[in-house]
């Protein structure tokens, strides 16, 4: 019997040599890459930058991985963290404190994330056109929001979210490990995980077995809005302004591109937020090869492109497939157990 | 049958291994020209996987394929059609909004100054077709005509473009008796012409009719072939299943006195369902008879909130209960198991355990998680009780068998202890070993004291083990019968007792 | 064509020269408001069409040729005396212009041009997106006065008009002198949080010590890249000099608090220049150029920032 630590490191091997494989490319563009040194009162090195830099994406796959899961897609999550950004902003402008602002832009994205979970489950409108009416409308109301200029604001309590450090950790790194671990740990210590998965496999046997698929469909895309939320109060916060014009623009592909790469399907169904945390990683790792390489910036969509496809030709069905019959070749695939009573690979009928 | 030249195919050996699994072992398999050779088993003997590497969908890991005296090696079902060895499947695969015609010669269409030459097109379309005794308008969308139809029409094309061994896999599961007839007739012609036909099914009542020989699979291997005029049914299933058949014919118990459970009361809905009454106590299992297209489903999908009615209530132990979502009739302890088991019953992808648990789980609310050791104790015991065979737990169910996966859809119901089980073609496309297991299973939790509604379109079936028959035509009720009313001939002459005298899938 | 011209003439002859810039309504089709500067534009040429008592009708066209060829129609349809035009993109403008024309209604591009024949508008009022990049080099040139300077450079978004022209300004001034040498370049697109996560890497790739100058396309990257030099311990402005072009608020306020050096203004007062050539063009016929180039001025420490922020700060940017 395989143990669910065992299969879960099995589940993201091919994310972590990938990973590994990004950052050496890294080191070879640029040697010192894993240099880590103390200054101002933090950590200071590429590794941390990497790790600091992922945090929209990280948190953004996070909800966008139970989206999926669930056989949709959301594609309003940069605008959310538009108008999460500018909501948190205009209200320490405003006068008020740090936690208020918070508050405030985590609400303005639940709300978000209602509007598409009521479009999705109740309207049953396509999910891609569903999210796609906020990704338009979206960056409207946070330009709206900001009257169209840089709202910038100076309370420390909300920097700090962005641009702090917690014991030399910059503060967005402990938020999306935070956030990560949390939203792991509900997922697959409730029953969750496994009923997002039926949802998402096949919904008319889930809601014939009793499973309240509505709900549990306005649940997950209330938690993408939530965490596309905080990921917009962090990117306002470490710029100190909230840019309703640029502020997660075009990451909603990027959050999926993160999933895509952590090995989910986009046909719904089995999912692993750690492998996508790790595909986020790869993203940025693939972004830290471009600014560091020093190429003219004519190159980097280029760079970035062939990039990722070397990694989604990777693992795309057909390689796996190889590779598994490369490692299977060496002793000759004797069936592990017992003649078995029956074959189980004909499927009925 | 002619036996002056070779065998038209001969395959020898073939192997074929999955991850962990052997699913085919060494198997052989003759085909003379002329014949028609049943290839039978339970599901997962192993039937499919060997037309899959007959056809090129699999590449076997051993043996050979001799077509004609020559060695052959199909790459894909394309090559194997070159070579000459069409298919025809349960599910017609053509192409539903493409004429008759269109899809007859689809490919290889008749061209003339670079156009589809339509009207030569389908006046070739004609006379082929009238060759199998089809007069129909080939100008027509396919959809216009029956399955039955539109399987002559793939057999057609099949031969068409083949011509040497044709495989049907299961092509009478949801023809009616006629239809089977003139499929029948077209089998026949076939091999008078010199095709070896190869013909896959669950009924062997038709293999017997149609079949010279068979050969019969089990757990990969063969374990037989003979010819069937020298058998007997018996023989047969006995080599199928390696035991004797228990017989499936149980004695009917008289209904014990159980309280009342569920009553319904002129629930209906409107283009769906005429308003219809029944009361069910416990211990009772009432049959659902009638046609497809009666109401059957109908009337199981409104009782459990599939759909929402729009008219009648539901009692239960004589209190009025809103049922207008499967949650609620779960809440209500109410299961149902659905007929079509594929998109309303199985999540594919999710593990065996997932499944039997998650009808359970989801009454709980994602916030009280079974708890991990509860999980495989529930799943374990069910796996054992059901006899579901399986290689590990943690399988994706899609990979069972149809009647392991019927099994475990049962478990899952039976995992949150219902008081009220509807079960919707529990039988349907099962190997003949299940499908004496679900029976026993059916009478056994009568006996426990459930109250159970099925819905069949096997009449001995419904006969074996119903306290109580309701009959179903044009989405009415048309009938009820109890006691000793309740025999198959009954039931055919409720069913048939305005209309169109027709029997649908009676074996 | 000719025709087109000999009326042209003749309708600038019997202009009525009677015209008091009081009595004055004009059209301004803006673009829409997708950046500050923009909302500045926007700000910027009511006020001016106010203090000269011109009666301004405003259409944002929100990013929409077609939106802003309605307005003109619409304009040209009220009458209007003359209009202003900040259009979207350079091409597909000729029909709607003669239409303008053919209604003897001068208009006047802002910030902009297009490709069409220059006889269709009266003058374009833009700023010198080169020049704007060389009087950045050359205050760097004079700052440093021969000493050696490693440079790295935040670039405009890739392919932009904005990016090709600074970049080549600024080259051109730096040209032949070798103590200033550009060691990075990187795309920042135009945006403070680019700026800042490029910056970063810039400041590991050089080592921070190394890196003499920083030269932004426009101030929103220097912001951002600001902040990315204090928390790798650095003191901007001093360690790292500091010039960038647009001269935003935040730019003044940077340099107030002296952390930016220099900032080269691309002026939101397109609205000035274009009305004086209206108002002078309406009133005796007089022609203006028809390119009207607006001052790129320097802004360093030696302004008074602090002043100039709190008056420009409530612009709109």
């Amino acid at each position: 019997m395989i143990g669910p630590k065992h299969s879960t490191f099995k589940r993201i091997l091919p994310q972590l040599l990938i990973l590994a494989a990004a950052l050496a490319i890294n080191l070879v563009v640029f040697p010192d890459f894993f240099d880590i040194d103390f200054r101002n009162g933090r950590l200071f090195g590429n590794l941390i930058d990497v790790l600091n830099r992922a945090a929209p994406v990280a948190i953004l796959c996070v909800g966008m991985t139970l989206v999926i899961a669930t056989r949709g897609i959301d594609l309003s999550v940069g605008a959310v963290m538009a108008i999460a950004g500018a909501t948190s902003a205009a209200v320490v402008v405003e006068g008020h404190g740090w936690v208020t602002a918070l508050l405030a832009g985590l609400g303005a994205g639940a709300l978000c994330g209602l509007w598409n979970g009521i479009l999705v489950a109740v309207l049953k409108i396509q999910p891609i056109v569903a999210t796609l009416v906020l990704m338009v409308a979206g960056r409207g109301v946070a330009q709206l929001i900001t009257e169209g200029k840089i709202l910038t604001f100076s309370n420390e309590g909300l920097i700090h979210l962005g641009a702090g450090v917690v014991a030399g950790v910059p503060t967005p790194i402990l938020i999306w490990m935070a956030l990560g671990a949390l939203v792991i740990f509900v997922v697959r210590r409730t029953a969750l995980g496994m009923l997002i998965e039926a949802i998402g496999i096949n919904e008319r046997s889930s809601r014939l077995a009793g499973i309240n698929s509505r709900v549990l469909l306005v649940c997950v895309y209330l938690v993408s809005g939530l965490c596309a939320a905080l990921a917009g109060v962090i990117v306002a916060a470490d710029i100190k302004g909230a840019d309703a014009n640029n502020a997660g623009l075009w990451l909603e592909l990027d959050a999926i591109l993160a999933v895509v790469i952590g090995g989910n399907s986009l046909l719904g169904g089995r999912f692993s937020i750690l492998a996508s945390l790790i595909g986020a990683l790869i993203i940025q790792s693939v972004n830290s090869v471009i600014l560091l390489s020093g190429m003219p910036p004519e190159f980097n969509l280029v760079i970035k492109a062939l990039l990722i496809l070397a990694i989604l030709v990777i693992q795309s069905p057909r390689i796996s497939y190889l590779m598994y019959m490369l490692r299977a070749s060496g002793p000759q695939p004797q069936p592990d157990t017992a003649p078995l009573p029956k074959t189980q690979k004909e499927e009925a009928q | 049958m002619t036996h002056d030249t070779g065998p038209v195919l001969h395959a020898k050996g073939i192997s074929k291994f999955f991850p962990g699994t052997i699913a085919l072992d060494e198997v052989d398999l003759r085909l003379e020209p002329g014949e028609v050779h049943a290839l039978l088993g339970e599901n997962g003997a192993g039937k499919s996987t060997l037309i899959k590497c007959l056809t090129g969908a699999y590449q076997r890991d051993n043996g050979t394929i001799h077509l004609d005296g020559q060695e052959v090696s199909p790459q894909s079902t394309a090559d194997s059609q070159r070579m000459g060895i069409g298919t025809v499947y349960q599910e017609v695969n053509l192409l539903p909004n493409l004429t008759v015609a269109e899809n007859l010669y689809l490919g290889r269409q008749p061209m003339r100054w670079g156009l589809m030459a339509r009207r030569r097109m389908n006046a070739m379309a004609r006379e082929s077709l009238a060759g199998y005794g089809l007069d129909i308008d080939p100008a027509e969308p396919l959809t216009a005509y029956s399955v039955a139809i539109q399987q002559v029409v793939a057999i057609a094309r099949a031969v068409e473009m083949s011509g040497k061994v044709l495989i049907l896999d299961e092509p009478t599961a949801s023809l009616d008796r006629d239809e089977v007839q003139l499929l029948f007739s077209v089998i026949r012609q076939l091999r008078d012409r010199g095709l070896a036909v190869v013909f896959i099914t669950h009924f062997l009542d038709q293999v017997f009719e149609i079949s010279d020989r068979a050969t019969i699979l089990r757990n990969g291997r063969v374990v037989g072939t003979r010819v069937l005029a020298d058998v007997s049914q018996k023989d047969v299933v006995t080599l199928m299943l390696g035991r004797q058949l228990e017989s499936q014919v149980h004695d009917r118990k008289p209904a014990k006195a159980g309280e009342t459970l569920i009553e319904v009361e002129n629930l209906g809905k409107r283009g769906m369902l005429d308003p219809l009454s029944l009361a069910l106590r416990e211990g009772e299992v009432v049959g659902l008879a009638g046609l497809l297209g009666s109401g059957r489903t109908e009337t199981a999908n409104l009782i459990f909130g599939a759909v929402p009615a729009d008219q009648g209530r539901i009692l239960l132990r004589g209190k009025e209960i809103p049922v207008s979502t499967p949650r609620e009739a779960v809440k209500h302890r109410f299961a149902l198991c659905p007929e079509d088991r594929k998109t309303e019953g199985i999540v594919g992808d999710l593990s065996v355990r997932d499944n039997i648990i998650l009808a359970r789980q989801a009454s709980q609310g994602w916030m009280r998680p079974i708890p991990r050791a509860e999980v495989n104790e529930i799943a374990e015991r069910y796996v054992k009780a059901l006899d579901i065979r399986l290689a590990s737990l943690d399988m994706p169910i899609r990979l069972l068998s149809g009647g392991n996966q019927q099994k475990a859809l049962l478990a899952r119901w039976l995992a949150t202890n219902p008081d009220f089980l509807i079960l919707d073609e529990p039988t349907r496309g099962i190997d003949v070993g299940a499908h004496a297991e679900i029976i026993a299973l059916i009478e056994q939790l009568r006996s426990d004291g459930m109250a159970l509604l099925v819905a069949s379109s096997e009449l001995e079936e419904l006969v074996a083990y119903s306290t109580r028959v309701i009959v179903l035509r044009d989405r009415k009720q048309v009938r009820e019968l109890s006691g000793a009313e309740i025999t198959p001939e009954n039931i055919v002459h409720a069913i048939a007792e305005h209309g169109t005298p027709a029997e649908e899938g009676a074996r | 064509m000719k025709l087109r011209q000999t009326l042209l003439a003749g309708a600038i002859a019997f202009a009525p020269v009677t015209a008091f810039a009081a009595d004055l309504t004009i059209g301004f089709s803006q673009i829409g408001s997708e950046s500050g500067w923009r909302a500045a534009e926007t700000t910027v040429t009511k006020q001016e069409a106010k203090d000269r008592g011109i009666t301004l009708k405003f259409a944002d066209a929100q990013q929409k040729q077609e939106n802003q060829i309605k307005a003109i129609r619409s304009f040209v349809a009220q009458g209007v005396d003359a209009i202003l035009l900040a259009p979207v993109v350079a091409t597909g403008w000729d029909e709607v212009l003669e239409e303008a024309q053919d209604a003897d209604i001068p208009v006047v591009l802002l910030d902009r041009t297009v490709d069409a024949p220059d006889d269709l508008y009266l003058t374009a009022v833009t700023s010198d997106l080169v020049h704007e990049g060389s009087v950045a080099g050359q205050w760097l040139v004079d700052e440093m006065d021969g000493a050696d300077c490693r440079i790295v450079e935040l670039q405009g978004t890739t392919g932009s008009s904005p990016a090709i022209d600074r970049k080549t300004g600024f080259e051109q001034a730096i040209a032949g002198h070798d103590n200033l040498q550009i060691v990075r370049s990187q795309t920042g697109d135009f945006t403070r949080s680019k700026g800042k996560v490029v910056m970063e890497s810039f400041l590991k790739a050089e080592g921070g010590e190394n890196i003499c100058a920083l030269y932004a396309h426009n101030d929103d990257m220097a912001v951002g890249a600001i902040q990315a030099i204090k928390d790798a311990g650095l003191n901007p402005g001093d360690d790292i000099k500091i010039v960038a072009i647009d001269a935003v608020p935040d730019a003044h306020l940077a340099i107030a608090n002296g952390d930016m050096n220099a900032t080269i203004e691309l002026t939101p007062n397109m609205a000035g220049p274009a009305l004086d050539a209206l108002e002078a063009f309406l009133a005796d016929g007089t022609t203006p150029p028809k390119w009207i180039q607006t001052e790129s001025k320097l802004f360093t420490a030696a302004d008074d920032n602090q002043a100039i922020y709190e008056q420009k700060k409530d612009l709109g940017y």
